[in-house]
């Protein structure tokens, strides 16, 4: 009887709303670990990029598409820090990350407190143009009688265009390459660290999309918002076949582990057991799926003489 | 043998190059000309590597000259010696071993379809030229979708070498590309050397197995210690030579190799 509301039209739209805006993130994070890099600071960001958006439409009284453009500039520019850095020292990204991650979270906090001193951000909904912004990031779509929030569409939009340029692009070719053997890629004229860089301010451009997203849908933002989240980022991108060691993935298997992360975080509830028994199946997942991807990397060298 | 009669693709002069107070290359002269097989001989810490790096632009000369088809020539990265037509193969650095064949046979040099946003990766155009660019070098690959980690060591090499050849290459590095290899698989390797010499290719062939060198080369050229042992033409010197001048103290055999000279 549980199963057949999970199964119905509205039961698909309630578990894809937790997949969606998860899995815009998952497939940016993948095209990064295929480069062959982590970022920390990935969950944060979203944060950091909703409270831009809030603080510069309502303390600032800013019209918010100005907010969500200053926002994108922003996360941008903090992207390229993050890959700038990844290249300039040759310091594994998951330390400068972890760097990055802290100090957000303390401007958020520190920022939030000074403009509002509270550690919320409310009433984004009274800003100007917020009636075109709800329209494009936070709006519901009639699909068989079931109304699915727009950010379903754009994920699937998002994953069929990362798709697209990692198979079919040079940019994707440089990407496997870049994560496969940087020193090799770079030997046969790869640019490498463009190539890093570039992933990096992607990974923060879904950061400030699903950012937004968030800002506008909730019309308030908390301060710690997206704290903890760039490991579930982290762990859909691996269940859908990323090998952690760079150079091997996709991002329809990051989708696919985006959609097992909502099905699962919503199916437990449905069928009565405790919300702790999510965290352990996550696990679990997160173990088979690295045993997985071993496998595929052995098969890939297996005759290496 | 062609050896006296044209302009070398690339000659070098009196060649130099110091690490800080190091000498790591002194008064180097070769000469690689189309359709030979110029071989680099010495032992480890001989200047094979550092010879590399000068010829394939990572490093400049500090001393001598680069001549590129009689006009003196000097690199200041690898770009510009791969846009003069010398391509370098490294040994383990060649391949992406996760990426399927033709993607790594056009990796840096993907060939396009369509234009602005819709730019794309010809990827059937790429795969049919990897098929035929591999066949012509009588390399069979079962399917140029697998990825290059289940080739081979030597298969790995042949690819890469009909890459740099596809790529227009006139003179082909290569770096020790026998090495890590068993009898049969270097035995690959030195027939793909020797379709890119029929091609017209000049060859440079770096390693210190003078049992893959004499069979595939013309002319050797052999280090010591960063100076030049003398470069020999095929003719002038037997494999048995060349194997004593490589083999054990590489000085002790010189100075045999001279007290030889009076007897024969």
């Amino acid at each position: 009887m549980q199963s057949e509301t999970f199964r119905s039209p509205r039961g698909i739209a309630n578990w894809l709303d937790p997949a969606s805006t998860l899995g815009i993130m998952a497939v940016a994070v993948a095209l990064l670990m295929i480069g062959g890099h982590f970022d920390l600071s990935a969950g944060v960001l979203t944060g950091t990029t909703a409270l831009t958006v809030g603080i510069v439409a309502t303390e600032l009284g800013q019209n918010l598409w100005v907010a969500i453009a200053v926002s994108l500039v922003l996360a941008l520019l903090i992207g390229f820090v993050n890959g700038w850095l990844v290249t300039r020292t040759g310091l594994p990204s998951f330390i400068i990350t972890l760097g990055t991650f802290l100090m957000l979270q303390g401007l958020n906090l520190g920022l939030t407190k000074l403009f509002t001193n509270t550690v919320t951000v409310a009433g984004i909904d009274d800003a100007p143009g917020y009636a075109a912004a709800e329209w494009v990031f936070a709006s519901r779509v009639e699909i068989l009688g079931a109304e699915v929030r727009i950010a379903v569409l754009w994920w699937l939009l998002f994953t069929a265009l990362a798709t697209w340029v990692l198979l079919r692009t040079r940019f994707g070719n440089w990407v496997f390459a870049t994560g496969g053997d940087d020193v090799a890629a770079r030997n046969v004229g790869v640019p490498a660290r463009r190539t890093t860089i570039a992933l990096f301010m992607t990974t923060a451009a879904a950061a400030w999309f699903v950012g937004t997203t968030l800002a506008v849908r909730l019309t308030s933002v908390q301060a710690n918002t997206g704290i903890g989240q760039e490991l579930i980022y982290i762990v859909a991108a691996v269940i859908g076949g990323c090998l952690l060691t760079g150079g091997f993935g996709s991002a329809v298997g990051a989708s696919l582990g985006a959609l097992i992360f909502g099905m699962t975080q919503l199916g437990i509830p449905y069928l009565r057991w405790d919300a702790d028994w999510f965290y352990f199946f996550l696990g679990a997942m997160l173990l088979l799926a690295v045993l997985g991807n071993r496998l595929v990397r052995r098969y890939a060298e297996a005759a290496r003489r | 043998m062609s050896a006296e009669r044209s302009t070398p693709l690339l000659e070098l002069r009196d060649l130099g190059k110091d690490y800080g107070s190091v000498i790591a290359l002194d008064g180097i002269s070769a000469a690689v000309r189309a359709g030979e097989v110029t071989c680099v001989l010495g032992d480890n810490g001989a200047g094979k590597s550092t010879l590399i790096k000068v010829l394939s632009g990572v490093h400049r000369a500090d001393r001598g000259e680069l001549l590129l088809d009689g006009a003196p020539v000097s690199f200041g990265a690898p770009r510009e010696a791969l846009d003069a037509g010398i391509a370098t193969v490294y040994q383990d650095l060649a391949m992406i071993p996760l990426m399927a064949i033709w993607r790594n046979f056009f990796l840096g040099a993907e060939p396009t379809r369509g234009w602005g946003p819709f730019r794309r990766f010809d990827a059937s155009t790429a795969k049919d030229v990897t098929r035929r660019e591999l066949a012509a070098m009588g390399i069979d690959i079962r399917d140029p979708d697998q990825p290059v980690g289940t080739l081979s060591g030597g298969e790995r090499q042949s690819v890469a070498i009909a890459r740099a050849v596809h790529f227009g290459a006139r003179v082909l590095i290569l770096d020790e590309p026998t090495s890590a290899l068993g009898v049969k698989q270097a035995g690959v390797v030195l027939r793909y050397v020797a379709q890119a010499r029929d091609r017209g290719v000049g060859v440079v062939l770096i390693t210190h197995n003078p049992h893959h060198a004499y069979p595939v080369g013309d002319r050797f050229l052999l280090l010591n210690r960063g100076r030049s042992l003398g470069e020999f033409a095929k003719g002038d010197i037997s494999r048995e030579e060349l194997t004593r001048l490589m083999a054990g103290g590489a000085e002790l055999d010189a100075l045999a190799h001279e007290l030889e000279r009076p007897a024969g």
